[in-house]
Protein backbone atom coordinates (compact mmCIF):
# COMPACT_ATOMS: atom_id res chain seq x y z
CA UNK A 1 0.00 0.00 0.00
CA UNK A 2 0.94 4.00 -0.76
CA UNK A 3 3.45 5.03 2.15
CA UNK A 4 0.86 8.33 1.56
CA UNK A 5 -1.91 6.31 4.00
CA UNK A 6 -2.44 8.82 6.36
CA UNK A 7 -0.68 12.09 4.94
CA UNK A 8 -3.51 12.00 2.17
CA UNK A 9 -7.03 12.18 2.33
CA UNK A 10 -7.36 15.75 4.29
CA UNK A 11 -9.42 18.72 3.32
CA UNK A 12 -12.17 19.40 1.24
CA UNK A 13 -12.57 16.22 -1.97
CA UNK A 14 -11.38 17.64 -5.46
CA UNK A 15 -14.07 15.66 -6.73
CA UNK A 16 -17.08 14.01 -5.88
CA UNK A 17 -19.63 11.73 -8.03
CA UNK A 18 -22.63 12.01 -6.43
CA UNK A 19 -25.24 8.67 -7.82
CA UNK A 20 -23.19 9.17 -11.30
CA UNK A 21 -25.42 7.38 -14.42
CA UNK A 22 -24.19 7.29 -18.26
CA UNK A 23 -26.69 6.23 -20.95
CA UNK A 24 -25.78 5.38 -24.80
CA UNK A 25 -29.51 5.38 -25.52
CA UNK A 26 -31.22 2.48 -24.06
CA UNK A 27 -27.56 1.32 -22.83
CA UNK A 28 -27.18 2.12 -18.80
CA UNK A 29 -23.25 1.93 -18.88
CA UNK A 30 -22.96 3.88 -15.66
CA UNK A 31 -25.36 3.17 -12.77
CA UNK A 32 -25.72 5.38 -9.65
CA UNK A 33 -22.18 5.30 -8.57
CA UNK A 34 -21.16 7.22 -5.68
CA UNK A 35 -17.31 8.06 -4.40
CA UNK A 36 -15.33 10.91 -3.66
CA UNK A 37 -11.66 11.82 -4.24
CA UNK A 38 -9.28 13.89 -1.88
CA UNK A 39 -6.60 16.01 -2.43
CA UNK A 40 -3.68 13.96 -2.86
CA UNK A 41 -5.32 10.58 -2.40
CA UNK A 42 -5.54 8.13 -5.48
CA UNK A 43 -9.25 6.14 -5.80
CA UNK A 44 -9.08 2.69 -7.96
CA UNK A 45 -11.31 1.23 -10.41
CA UNK A 46 -11.18 -2.57 -10.67
CA UNK A 47 -13.70 -4.82 -12.24
CA UNK A 48 -15.52 -6.70 -14.82
CA UNK A 49 -14.38 -5.34 -18.89
CA UNK A 50 -17.74 -3.38 -19.91
CA UNK A 51 -18.47 -2.45 -16.35
CA UNK A 52 -17.91 1.40 -17.12
CA UNK A 53 -14.77 1.86 -15.57
CA UNK A 54 -13.49 3.84 -18.25
CA UNK A 55 -17.03 5.73 -18.92
CA UNK A 56 -16.90 6.72 -15.80
CA UNK A 57 -13.83 8.45 -16.57
CA UNK A 58 -15.01 9.78 -19.48
CA UNK A 59 -18.14 11.36 -18.45
CA UNK A 60 -15.64 13.23 -15.42
CA UNK A 61 -13.88 14.59 -18.64
CA UNK A 62 -16.13 15.60 -20.60
CA UNK A 63 -16.20 12.80 -22.96
CA UNK A 64 -19.29 10.93 -21.91
CA UNK A 65 -22.81 12.14 -21.24
CA UNK A 66 -23.80 12.41 -17.33
CA UNK A 67 -27.07 11.43 -17.78
CA UNK A 68 -28.21 11.68 -14.30
CA UNK A 69 -26.46 12.07 -10.34
CA UNK A 70 -24.00 14.93 -10.48
CA UNK A 71 -19.93 15.15 -10.60
CA UNK A 72 -18.47 18.02 -8.84
CA UNK A 73 -15.14 18.92 -9.34
CA UNK A 74 -13.29 21.58 -6.97
CA UNK A 75 -16.83 22.29 -5.31
CA UNK A 76 -18.36 23.45 -8.96
CA UNK A 77 -20.50 20.68 -10.58
CA UNK A 78 -19.90 19.57 -13.74
CA UNK A 79 -22.11 20.27 -16.88
CA UNK A 80 -22.39 19.90 -20.32
CA UNK A 81 -19.25 21.41 -21.54
CA UNK A 82 -15.83 22.25 -19.46
CA UNK A 83 -13.88 25.41 -19.34
CA UNK A 84 -10.85 25.03 -21.40
CA UNK A 85 -8.85 25.13 -18.23
CA UNK A 86 -10.57 22.77 -16.79
CA UNK A 87 -8.51 20.53 -19.23
CA UNK A 88 -5.40 22.24 -17.43
CA UNK A 89 -6.60 20.62 -13.75
CA UNK A 90 -8.03 17.42 -15.02
CA UNK A 91 -5.60 15.11 -17.38
CA UNK A 92 -6.66 11.76 -18.53
CA UNK A 93 -4.31 8.94 -19.99
CA UNK A 94 -6.43 6.72 -22.11
CA UNK A 95 -6.98 3.07 -22.29
CA UNK A 96 -4.75 2.51 -25.60
CA UNK A 97 -1.90 4.23 -26.49
CA UNK A 98 -2.83 3.82 -30.10
CA UNK A 99 -5.89 5.78 -30.57
CA UNK A 100 -5.12 8.70 -27.98
CA UNK A 101 -1.82 9.95 -30.03
CA UNK A 102 -2.53 12.07 -33.61
CA UNK A 103 -0.88 9.97 -35.83
CA UNK A 104 0.76 12.41 -37.90
CA UNK A 105 2.14 14.56 -35.23
CA UNK A 106 5.36 13.81 -33.75
CA UNK A 107 6.21 13.37 -30.31
CA UNK A 108 7.71 17.08 -29.71
CA UNK A 109 3.86 18.35 -31.28
CA UNK A 110 2.15 16.25 -29.03
CA UNK A 111 3.75 17.36 -26.34
CA UNK A 112 3.82 21.37 -27.48
CA UNK A 113 -0.20 20.98 -28.21
CA UNK A 114 -1.44 21.17 -24.29
CA UNK A 115 1.55 23.66 -23.47
CA UNK A 116 -0.32 26.24 -26.64
CA UNK A 117 -3.53 25.96 -25.75
CA UNK A 118 -3.27 26.84 -22.19
CA UNK A 119 -0.75 29.29 -23.13
CA UNK A 120 1.77 27.96 -21.11
CA UNK A 121 5.48 28.93 -21.33
CA UNK A 122 8.90 27.30 -20.53
CA UNK A 123 8.05 24.62 -23.17
CA UNK A 124 11.40 23.58 -24.23
CA UNK A 125 12.30 23.08 -20.44
CA UNK A 126 8.84 21.24 -19.63
CA UNK A 127 9.10 19.02 -22.82
CA UNK A 128 12.75 17.74 -22.13
CA UNK A 129 11.05 17.39 -18.34
CA UNK A 130 8.82 15.44 -19.13
CA UNK A 131 10.53 13.02 -21.19
CA UNK A 132 12.99 12.79 -19.13
CA UNK A 133 10.94 11.84 -16.20
CA UNK A 134 9.17 9.11 -18.29
CA UNK A 135 11.97 7.46 -18.93
CA UNK A 136 12.43 8.82 -22.95
CA UNK A 137 15.63 10.09 -24.16
CA UNK A 138 15.32 13.28 -26.97
CA UNK A 139 16.08 10.72 -29.30
CA UNK A 140 12.36 10.27 -29.24
CA UNK A 141 11.52 13.67 -29.23
CA UNK A 142 10.80 13.44 -33.48
CA UNK A 143 9.16 10.42 -33.90
CA UNK A 144 5.69 9.43 -34.99
CA UNK A 145 3.56 7.67 -32.96
CA UNK A 146 3.44 4.63 -35.33
CA UNK A 147 7.62 4.68 -35.24
CA UNK A 148 7.26 3.71 -31.30
CA UNK A 149 6.78 0.30 -29.62
CA UNK A 150 3.21 0.32 -27.36
CA UNK A 151 5.16 1.31 -24.52
CA UNK A 152 6.73 3.82 -25.42
CA UNK A 153 3.64 5.60 -27.11
CA UNK A 154 1.91 5.01 -23.68
CA UNK A 155 4.97 7.25 -21.86
CA UNK A 156 4.43 9.72 -24.50
CA UNK A 157 0.78 9.97 -23.61
CA UNK A 158 1.84 9.98 -19.60
CA UNK A 159 4.39 12.84 -20.62
CA UNK A 160 1.41 14.89 -21.90
CA UNK A 161 -0.80 14.29 -19.18
CA UNK A 162 1.99 15.62 -16.76
CA UNK A 163 3.52 18.71 -19.05
CA UNK A 164 0.23 21.11 -17.65
CA UNK A 165 0.82 19.72 -13.79
CA UNK A 166 -2.62 19.12 -13.05
CA UNK A 167 -4.27 18.55 -9.79
CA UNK A 168 -6.06 15.32 -10.89
CA UNK A 169 -5.02 12.91 -12.71
CA UNK A 170 -7.26 9.95 -14.75
CA UNK A 171 -5.68 7.19 -15.41
CA UNK A 172 -7.03 4.86 -17.66
CA UNK A 173 -4.88 1.45 -17.55
CA UNK A 174 -1.54 3.19 -17.49
CA UNK A 175 0.86 0.15 -17.64
CA UNK A 176 -0.94 -2.70 -18.95
CA UNK A 177 1.03 -1.56 -22.01
CA UNK A 178 4.15 -1.65 -20.19
CA UNK A 179 6.76 -3.99 -19.55
CA UNK A 180 7.41 -4.80 -15.76
CA UNK A 181 10.37 -2.72 -15.50
CA UNK A 182 8.62 0.27 -17.31
CA UNK A 183 5.75 -0.24 -15.27
CA UNK A 184 7.86 0.36 -12.03
CA UNK A 185 8.95 3.11 -13.38
CA UNK A 186 6.05 4.93 -14.48
CA UNK A 187 4.70 4.06 -11.06
CA UNK A 188 7.23 5.31 -8.69
CA UNK A 189 6.79 8.54 -10.65
CA UNK A 190 3.50 8.88 -10.50
CA UNK A 191 3.78 8.31 -6.58
CA UNK A 192 6.34 10.88 -6.55
CA UNK A 193 5.04 13.65 -8.54
CA UNK A 194 1.11 12.78 -5.82
CA UNK A 195 3.91 12.93 -3.09
CA UNK A 196 5.25 16.27 -4.70
CA UNK A 197 2.32 18.28 -5.77
CA UNK A 198 -0.66 16.35 -4.14
CA UNK A 199 -1.70 15.46 -7.39
CA UNK A 200 -5.14 13.28 -6.91
CA UNK A 201 -5.62 10.49 -9.15
CA UNK A 202 -8.57 8.16 -10.30
CA UNK A 203 -6.42 4.68 -11.81
CA UNK A 204 -8.47 2.09 -13.49
CA UNK A 205 -6.30 -0.81 -13.56
CA UNK A 206 -7.37 -5.12 -13.82
CA UNK A 207 -3.73 -5.58 -11.63
CA UNK A 208 -5.12 -5.79 -8.26
CA UNK A 209 -1.57 -5.25 -7.33
CA UNK A 210 -0.97 -2.47 -9.07
CA UNK A 211 -3.90 -1.03 -7.60
CA UNK A 212 -2.81 -1.78 -4.03
CA UNK A 213 0.35 -0.40 -4.64
CA UNK A 214 -0.48 2.91 -5.94
CA UNK A 215 -4.19 3.43 -4.17
CA UNK A 216 -5.68 3.96 -0.57
CA UNK A 217 -9.08 2.98 -1.22
CA UNK A 218 -10.74 0.84 -4.53
CA UNK A 219 -14.52 0.39 -6.01
CA UNK A 220 -15.05 -3.21 -7.40
CA UNK A 221 -17.26 -2.90 -10.48
CA UNK A 222 -19.62 -4.93 -12.52
CA UNK A 223 -22.29 -4.42 -14.82
CA UNK A 224 -22.38 -0.35 -14.16
CA UNK A 225 -22.92 -0.68 -10.88
CA UNK A 226 -20.42 -0.78 -7.45
CA UNK A 227 -20.02 -4.04 -6.05
CA UNK A 228 -18.40 -2.93 -2.99
CA UNK A 229 -15.77 -0.30 -1.89
CA UNK A 230 -12.76 -1.51 -0.05
CA UNK A 231 -9.40 -0.08 1.15
CA UNK A 232 -6.23 -1.45 -0.23
CA UNK A 233 -5.59 -2.93 2.91
CA UNK A 234 -8.81 -4.64 3.33
CA UNK A 235 -8.46 -5.95 0.43
CA UNK A 236 -4.51 -7.28 0.63
CA UNK A 237 -6.06 -9.19 4.03
CA UNK A 238 -8.74 -10.81 1.93
CA UNK A 239 -11.52 -8.90 4.01
CA UNK A 240 -13.70 -8.57 1.26
CA UNK A 241 -17.51 -9.52 1.34
CA UNK A 242 -18.80 -9.83 -2.29
CA UNK A 243 -18.08 -13.32 -3.89
CA UNK A 244 -17.16 -11.22 -7.25
CA UNK A 245 -14.48 -9.46 -5.41
CA UNK A 246 -12.96 -13.11 -4.66
CA UNK A 247 -13.65 -14.30 -8.09
CA UNK A 248 -10.97 -11.34 -8.94
CA UNK A 249 -8.90 -12.35 -6.62
CA UNK A 250 -8.47 -15.97 -7.01
CA UNK A 251 -7.97 -15.21 -11.21
CA UNK A 252 -5.30 -12.79 -9.97
CA UNK A 253 -3.12 -15.71 -9.24
CA UNK A 254 -2.89 -16.60 -12.65
CA UNK A 255 -3.94 -19.41 -15.16
CA UNK A 256 -4.77 -22.96 -13.48
CA UNK A 257 -4.81 -25.80 -16.41
CA UNK A 258 -7.68 -28.20 -15.46
CA UNK A 259 -6.35 -31.75 -15.30
CA UNK A 260 -7.82 -33.91 -17.72
CA UNK A 261 -11.06 -35.74 -17.00
CA UNK A 262 -10.43 -39.24 -16.67
CA UNK A 263 -11.82 -41.25 -19.69
CA UNK B 1 -3.65 -27.36 -48.65
CA UNK B 2 -2.26 -30.82 -47.96
CA UNK B 3 1.22 -31.84 -49.04
CA UNK B 4 4.35 -34.77 -47.82
CA UNK B 5 6.75 -31.99 -45.74
CA UNK B 6 3.60 -30.20 -44.17
CA UNK B 7 2.96 -33.61 -41.91
CA UNK B 8 6.39 -33.52 -40.75
CA UNK B 9 8.02 -29.96 -40.90
CA UNK B 10 8.12 -27.62 -37.77
CA UNK B 11 4.59 -25.39 -37.60
CA UNK B 12 7.45 -22.78 -37.71
CA UNK B 13 10.89 -22.68 -38.25
CA UNK B 14 12.21 -18.87 -37.67
CA UNK B 15 16.57 -18.87 -38.27
CA UNK B 16 18.45 -15.46 -37.94
CA UNK B 17 15.27 -13.40 -38.45
CA UNK B 18 16.41 -9.73 -39.04
CA UNK B 19 14.48 -6.57 -39.16
CA UNK B 20 15.31 -3.12 -40.20
CA UNK B 21 13.97 0.18 -40.08
CA UNK B 22 15.40 3.41 -41.66
CA UNK B 23 16.75 6.14 -39.70
CA UNK B 24 18.88 9.12 -40.13
CA UNK B 25 22.03 7.45 -39.63
CA UNK B 26 21.69 3.98 -41.75
CA UNK B 27 19.67 1.54 -40.77
CA UNK B 28 18.38 0.15 -37.09
CA UNK B 29 17.96 -3.50 -37.05
CA UNK B 30 14.83 -3.79 -34.19
CA UNK B 31 15.28 -7.72 -34.48
CA UNK B 32 18.60 -8.70 -34.24
CA UNK B 33 18.79 -12.25 -35.45
CA UNK B 34 15.75 -14.18 -33.52
CA UNK B 35 15.68 -18.07 -33.49
CA UNK B 36 13.23 -20.71 -32.68
CA UNK B 37 11.15 -23.64 -33.52
CA UNK B 38 7.24 -23.80 -32.57
CA UNK B 39 5.71 -26.56 -32.52
CA UNK B 40 1.89 -27.34 -31.32
CA UNK B 41 2.57 -25.77 -27.96
CA UNK B 42 1.99 -22.84 -25.99
CA UNK B 43 5.22 -20.49 -27.00
CA UNK B 44 5.31 -17.24 -24.73
CA UNK B 45 7.35 -13.60 -25.64
CA UNK B 46 8.19 -11.41 -22.82
CA UNK B 47 10.67 -8.55 -22.90
CA UNK B 48 11.08 -5.10 -22.21
CA UNK B 49 9.26 -2.88 -24.18
CA UNK B 50 10.44 -1.88 -27.64
CA UNK B 51 12.61 -5.26 -27.72
CA UNK B 52 11.20 -6.15 -30.68
CA UNK B 53 8.29 -8.87 -30.07
CA UNK B 54 5.65 -7.14 -31.81
CA UNK B 55 7.76 -6.79 -35.14
CA UNK B 56 8.78 -10.48 -34.90
CA UNK B 57 5.26 -11.38 -34.97
CA UNK B 58 4.40 -8.92 -37.74
CA UNK B 59 7.78 -10.32 -39.75
CA UNK B 60 6.87 -13.66 -40.08
CA UNK B 61 2.62 -13.02 -40.84
CA UNK B 62 3.95 -10.74 -43.08
CA UNK B 63 2.58 -7.09 -41.50
CA UNK B 64 6.08 -5.51 -41.29
CA UNK B 65 5.49 -1.70 -42.92
CA UNK B 66 7.30 -1.29 -46.52
CA UNK B 67 9.56 0.67 -44.92
CA UNK B 68 11.14 -2.44 -42.65
CA UNK B 69 13.00 -4.88 -44.44
CA UNK B 70 13.30 -8.92 -43.52
CA UNK B 71 15.96 -11.16 -43.37
CA UNK B 72 16.24 -14.49 -42.62
CA UNK B 73 18.44 -17.40 -42.97
CA UNK B 74 15.19 -19.38 -42.92
CA UNK B 75 11.23 -18.39 -42.07
CA UNK B 76 9.03 -21.00 -42.70
CA UNK B 77 5.29 -22.42 -42.12
CA UNK B 78 5.11 -26.12 -42.28
CA UNK B 79 8.00 -26.25 -44.70
CA UNK B 80 6.75 -23.31 -46.87
CA UNK B 81 9.24 -20.38 -46.98
CA UNK B 82 7.78 -17.39 -46.22
CA UNK B 83 9.78 -14.95 -47.74
CA UNK B 84 9.67 -16.35 -51.22
CA UNK B 85 6.15 -17.32 -51.12
CA UNK B 86 3.59 -16.33 -53.88
CA UNK B 87 1.00 -13.44 -52.99
CA UNK B 88 -1.02 -16.15 -53.46
CA UNK B 89 0.17 -18.57 -51.30
CA UNK B 90 0.69 -15.76 -48.77
CA UNK B 91 -2.98 -14.95 -48.69
CA UNK B 92 -3.63 -18.64 -48.30
CA UNK B 93 -1.55 -19.20 -45.33
CA UNK B 94 -2.67 -15.72 -43.77
CA UNK B 95 -6.42 -16.48 -44.71
CA UNK B 96 -6.67 -19.71 -42.65
CA UNK B 97 -2.74 -21.18 -41.35
CA UNK B 98 -1.45 -17.92 -39.23
CA UNK B 99 -3.94 -15.53 -37.66
CA UNK B 100 -2.53 -12.70 -35.58
CA UNK B 101 -4.51 -10.84 -32.78
CA UNK B 102 -2.58 -7.48 -32.99
CA UNK B 103 -1.80 -5.88 -29.95
CA UNK B 104 -3.99 -2.60 -30.20
CA UNK B 105 -7.74 -3.80 -30.51
CA UNK B 106 -9.23 -0.78 -31.56
CA UNK B 107 -6.54 0.51 -33.57
CA UNK B 108 -6.49 -2.52 -35.95
CA UNK B 109 -10.28 -2.96 -36.02
CA UNK B 110 -12.05 -0.99 -38.85
CA UNK B 111 -13.94 2.17 -37.61
CA UNK B 112 -15.81 1.95 -40.28
CA UNK B 113 -18.01 -1.41 -39.79
CA UNK B 114 -19.30 -2.79 -37.07
CA UNK B 115 -17.97 -5.74 -34.45
CA UNK B 116 -20.45 -8.09 -36.08
CA UNK B 117 -19.34 -7.34 -39.77
CA UNK B 118 -15.88 -7.80 -39.03
CA UNK B 119 -16.33 -11.04 -37.80
CA UNK B 120 -18.75 -12.31 -40.32
CA UNK B 121 -15.85 -11.24 -43.08
CA UNK B 122 -13.22 -12.93 -41.63
CA UNK B 123 -15.63 -15.61 -41.55
CA UNK B 124 -16.17 -15.60 -45.24
CA UNK B 125 -12.98 -14.66 -46.26
CA UNK B 126 -12.39 -18.32 -46.26
CA UNK B 127 -15.25 -20.41 -46.09
CA UNK B 128 -18.58 -20.17 -47.98
CA UNK B 129 -21.78 -19.72 -45.94
CA UNK B 130 -25.14 -17.85 -46.26
CA UNK B 131 -25.09 -14.08 -44.22
CA UNK B 132 -27.78 -15.95 -41.64
CA UNK B 133 -25.44 -18.66 -40.94
CA UNK B 134 -22.03 -16.07 -41.12
CA UNK B 135 -24.29 -14.18 -38.51
CA UNK B 136 -25.17 -16.93 -36.01
CA UNK B 137 -21.45 -18.25 -36.11
CA UNK B 138 -20.33 -14.66 -35.27
CA UNK B 139 -22.63 -14.44 -32.66
CA UNK B 140 -21.70 -18.09 -31.36
CA UNK B 141 -17.80 -16.85 -31.82
CA UNK B 142 -18.84 -13.78 -29.57
CA UNK B 143 -20.45 -15.51 -26.58
CA UNK B 144 -17.72 -17.95 -26.77
CA UNK B 145 -14.82 -14.92 -25.71
CA UNK B 146 -17.20 -14.40 -23.27
CA UNK B 147 -19.04 -11.52 -24.17
CA UNK B 148 -22.26 -10.59 -22.02
CA UNK B 149 -24.83 -9.18 -24.95
CA UNK B 150 -23.06 -10.68 -28.27
CA UNK B 151 -26.46 -8.72 -29.66
CA UNK B 152 -25.80 -5.77 -29.41
CA UNK B 153 -22.69 -5.81 -29.12
CA UNK B 154 -22.90 -7.39 -32.64
CA UNK B 155 -24.19 -4.08 -34.28
CA UNK B 156 -21.95 -1.87 -32.32
CA UNK B 157 -18.79 0.05 -33.68
CA UNK B 158 -15.30 -0.31 -32.72
CA UNK B 159 -15.57 2.98 -30.40
CA UNK B 160 -18.80 2.50 -28.73
CA UNK B 161 -17.06 -1.29 -27.39
CA UNK B 162 -15.08 -1.03 -24.05
CA UNK B 163 -11.26 -1.80 -24.17
CA UNK B 164 -11.80 -5.52 -23.30
CA UNK B 165 -14.40 -6.19 -25.41
CA UNK B 166 -12.43 -4.93 -28.10
CA UNK B 167 -10.24 -6.97 -27.41
CA UNK B 168 -12.40 -9.91 -27.38
CA UNK B 169 -13.56 -9.23 -31.04
CA UNK B 170 -10.69 -9.34 -32.41
CA UNK B 171 -9.81 -12.70 -30.54
CA UNK B 172 -13.08 -14.25 -32.07
CA UNK B 173 -12.21 -12.25 -35.13
CA UNK B 174 -8.97 -14.33 -35.67
CA UNK B 175 -10.44 -17.84 -33.78
CA UNK B 176 -13.40 -17.86 -36.30
CA UNK B 177 -10.95 -18.90 -39.16
CA UNK B 178 -9.35 -21.49 -37.45
CA UNK B 179 -6.08 -20.95 -37.90
CA UNK B 180 -3.00 -23.41 -37.33
CA UNK B 181 -0.83 -21.06 -36.11
CA UNK B 182 -2.21 -17.97 -33.52
CA UNK B 183 0.19 -15.31 -32.61
CA UNK B 184 -1.49 -13.28 -29.69
CA UNK B 185 0.27 -9.86 -29.03
CA UNK B 186 -1.36 -8.94 -25.44
CA UNK B 187 -4.14 -10.40 -26.34
CA UNK B 188 -5.83 -10.17 -22.73
CA UNK B 189 -3.91 -7.16 -21.39
CA UNK B 190 -7.21 -5.19 -21.36
CA UNK B 191 -9.49 -7.91 -19.39
CA UNK B 192 -10.18 -8.48 -16.16
CA UNK B 193 -8.58 -11.00 -14.85
CA UNK B 194 -11.76 -13.33 -14.65
CA UNK B 195 -12.28 -13.12 -18.31
CA UNK B 196 -9.01 -13.11 -19.12
CA UNK B 197 -8.34 -16.94 -17.62
CA UNK B 198 -11.54 -17.96 -19.28
CA UNK B 199 -10.26 -16.50 -22.45
CA UNK B 200 -7.06 -18.31 -21.88
CA UNK B 201 -8.53 -21.52 -21.35
CA UNK B 202 -10.22 -21.27 -24.81
CA UNK B 203 -6.96 -20.85 -26.56
CA UNK B 204 -5.62 -23.28 -24.35
CA UNK B 205 -7.88 -25.64 -25.58
CA UNK B 206 -7.63 -25.09 -28.92
CA UNK B 207 -3.83 -26.09 -28.51
CA UNK B 208 -4.75 -29.20 -26.55
CA UNK B 209 -7.09 -30.39 -28.92
CA UNK B 210 -6.82 -28.93 -32.48
CA UNK B 211 -3.24 -28.94 -32.09
CA UNK B 212 -2.92 -25.53 -32.79
CA UNK B 213 0.26 -23.85 -31.92
CA UNK B 214 0.65 -20.56 -30.02
CA UNK B 215 2.94 -17.75 -29.24
CA UNK B 216 1.50 -15.22 -26.83
CA UNK B 217 3.39 -11.99 -26.67
CA UNK B 218 3.00 -10.80 -22.94
CA UNK B 219 4.10 -8.91 -20.31
CA UNK B 220 2.01 -10.54 -17.49
CA UNK B 221 4.74 -12.72 -16.28
CA UNK B 222 2.47 -14.52 -13.62
CA UNK B 223 0.17 -15.17 -16.62
CA UNK B 224 3.13 -16.17 -19.25
CA UNK B 225 4.58 -18.24 -16.50
CA UNK B 226 1.66 -20.37 -15.61
CA UNK B 227 0.06 -20.14 -19.13
CA UNK B 228 2.69 -20.96 -21.54
CA UNK B 229 4.91 -24.28 -22.01
CA UNK B 230 8.15 -22.25 -23.25
CA UNK B 231 9.48 -18.88 -22.75
CA UNK B 232 11.55 -16.63 -25.13
CA UNK B 233 12.67 -13.39 -23.10
CA UNK B 234 13.54 -10.35 -25.51
CA UNK B 235 16.03 -7.84 -24.60
CA UNK B 236 17.16 -5.30 -27.93
CA UNK B 237 16.55 -7.42 -30.73
CA UNK B 238 17.48 -10.36 -29.49
CA UNK B 239 16.28 -13.58 -27.72
CA UNK B 240 18.69 -13.36 -23.96
CA UNK B 241 17.06 -16.58 -22.44
CA UNK B 242 14.80 -19.41 -22.93
CA UNK B 243 13.27 -20.54 -20.42
CA UNK B 244 10.82 -23.90 -19.06
CA UNK B 245 7.44 -21.37 -18.34
CA UNK B 246 6.87 -22.96 -15.00
CA UNK B 247 11.07 -22.28 -13.93
CA UNK B 248 10.73 -18.98 -15.10
CA UNK B 249 11.06 -17.78 -11.56
CA UNK B 250 14.10 -19.44 -11.41
CA UNK B 251 15.65 -17.67 -14.64
CA UNK B 252 19.46 -16.81 -15.12
CA UNK B 253 19.74 -13.84 -17.44
CA UNK B 254 19.77 -10.54 -15.14
CA UNK B 255 17.14 -8.84 -17.16
CA UNK B 256 14.79 -11.26 -16.78
CA UNK B 257 15.42 -11.70 -13.08
CA UNK B 258 15.24 -7.33 -12.85
CA UNK B 259 11.66 -7.93 -14.68
CA UNK B 260 10.38 -10.36 -12.06
CA UNK B 261 11.80 -8.16 -9.41
CA UNK B 262 9.95 -5.01 -10.15
CA UNK B 263 6.34 -5.99 -10.57
CA UNK B 264 4.00 -4.98 -7.41
CA UNK B 265 3.08 -7.42 -5.16
CA UNK B 266 -0.35 -7.94 -3.45
CA UNK B 267 1.40 -8.89 -0.49
CA UNK B 268 5.27 -7.45 1.23
CA UNK B 269 4.63 -4.97 -1.53
CA UNK B 270 8.20 -2.42 -1.86
CA UNK B 271 7.96 1.76 -1.99
CA UNK B 272 9.84 2.45 -4.21
CA UNK B 273 9.44 -0.15 -6.59
CA UNK B 274 12.77 -1.47 -7.99
CA UNK B 275 13.79 -0.88 -10.86
CA UNK B 276 16.22 -1.87 -13.71
CA UNK B 277 19.12 -0.73 -13.78
CA UNK B 278 19.89 -1.21 -17.78
CA UNK B 279 23.55 -2.70 -18.37
CA UNK B 280 25.48 -2.04 -22.08
CA UNK B 281 26.91 -5.31 -22.03
CA UNK B 282 22.95 -7.21 -22.22
CA UNK B 283 22.52 -5.29 -25.65
CA UNK B 284 25.43 -6.84 -27.61
N1 LIG C 1 -20.12 5.52 -27.25
C1 LIG C 1 -20.75 4.42 -26.82
N2 LIG C 1 -21.88 3.98 -27.41
C2 LIG C 1 -22.51 2.87 -26.98
N3 LIG C 1 -22.11 2.11 -25.95
C3 LIG C 1 -20.98 2.48 -25.33
C4 LIG C 1 -20.23 3.65 -25.73
N4 LIG C 1 -19.15 3.76 -24.91
C5 LIG C 1 -19.22 2.72 -24.06
N5 LIG C 1 -20.31 1.96 -24.30
C6 LIG C 1 -20.70 0.73 -23.56
O1 LIG C 1 -20.59 1.00 -22.18
C7 LIG C 1 -20.13 -0.17 -21.49
C8 LIG C 1 -19.00 0.20 -20.56
O2 LIG C 1 -17.86 0.49 -21.32
P1 LIG C 1 -16.49 0.92 -20.63
O3 LIG C 1 -15.56 1.22 -21.74
O4 LIG C 1 -16.74 1.98 -19.64
O5 LIG C 1 -16.06 -0.42 -19.87
P2 LIG C 1 -14.76 -0.71 -18.99
O6 LIG C 1 -15.20 -1.04 -17.61
O7 LIG C 1 -13.79 0.38 -19.15
O8 LIG C 1 -14.24 -2.06 -19.66
P3 LIG C 1 -12.73 -2.55 -20.05
O9 LIG C 1 -12.16 -3.04 -18.79
O10 LIG C 1 -12.99 -3.67 -21.03
O11 LIG C 1 -12.03 -1.40 -20.67
C9 LIG C 1 -19.80 -1.20 -22.56
O12 LIG C 1 -20.82 -2.16 -22.60
C10 LIG C 1 -19.76 -0.40 -23.85
O13 LIG C 1 -20.21 -1.15 -24.97
N1 LIG D 1 7.89 1.74 -38.43
C1 LIG D 1 8.93 1.81 -37.61
N2 LIG D 1 9.99 2.59 -37.90
C2 LIG D 1 11.05 2.67 -37.07
N3 LIG D 1 11.17 2.01 -35.91
C3 LIG D 1 10.14 1.23 -35.55
C4 LIG D 1 8.97 1.08 -36.37
N4 LIG D 1 8.11 0.23 -35.76
C5 LIG D 1 8.71 -0.13 -34.60
N5 LIG D 1 9.92 0.45 -34.47
C6 LIG D 1 10.87 0.29 -33.35
O1 LIG D 1 11.14 -1.09 -33.23
C7 LIG D 1 11.42 -1.42 -31.89
C8 LIG D 1 10.68 -2.70 -31.54
O2 LIG D 1 9.28 -2.44 -31.54
P1 LIG D 1 8.20 -3.51 -31.11
O3 LIG D 1 6.87 -2.89 -31.41
O4 LIG D 1 8.51 -4.82 -31.70
O5 LIG D 1 8.44 -3.58 -29.53
P2 LIG D 1 7.72 -4.52 -28.47
O6 LIG D 1 8.75 -5.45 -27.93
O7 LIG D 1 6.51 -5.12 -29.06
O8 LIG D 1 7.37 -3.46 -27.35
P3 LIG D 1 6.01 -3.25 -26.48
O9 LIG D 1 6.11 -4.25 -25.40
O10 LIG D 1 6.18 -1.86 -25.96
O11 LIG D 1 4.85 -3.43 -27.38
C9 LIG D 1 11.02 -0.22 -31.05
O12 LIG D 1 12.16 0.42 -30.55
C10 LIG D 1 10.26 0.67 -32.00
O13 LIG D 1 10.49 2.04 -31.70
MG1 LIG E 1 -11.94 0.49 -20.19
MG1 LIG F 1 4.51 -4.75 -28.84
Amino acid sequence: MSDLHGKSGTGAPVLIADALGVDFGPFRAVDGVSFEVRPGESLGLVGESGSGKSTILRAIAGLAPISSGAVRFEGKPLGKRREKAFYRHVQMVFQDPYGSLHPRQTVDQILSEPLAIHRIADGERRIRQALDEVGLGSGFRFRYPHQLSGGQRQRVAIARALITEPELLLLDEPTSALDASVQAEILNLLEEIRQHRRLSSILVSHDLAVITHLCERLIVMQSGREVETLTSRQLVAGEVTKPYTRELMAASEGFRRKEPVPA
Amino acid sequence: MTNMKSDTAPLLEVRDLRVSYPTRDGRTEVVRGVNFTLGRERLGIVGESGSGKSQTGRAIIGLTPPTGRITAERLAYKGTDLLTASPRQRRQIRGGGIGMVLQDPRFSLNPLMTIGQQIVEALRSHVRVSGSDARRRALEMLERVRINDPERVFGLYPHEVSGGMGQRAMIAMMLIAGPDLLIADEPTSALDVVVQIEVLAILDQLVAERGMGLIFISHDLRLVSSFCDRVLVMYAGRVVEEIEASRLSEAKHPYTRGLLDCVPRLHNDRHPLPTLQRQAEWAV
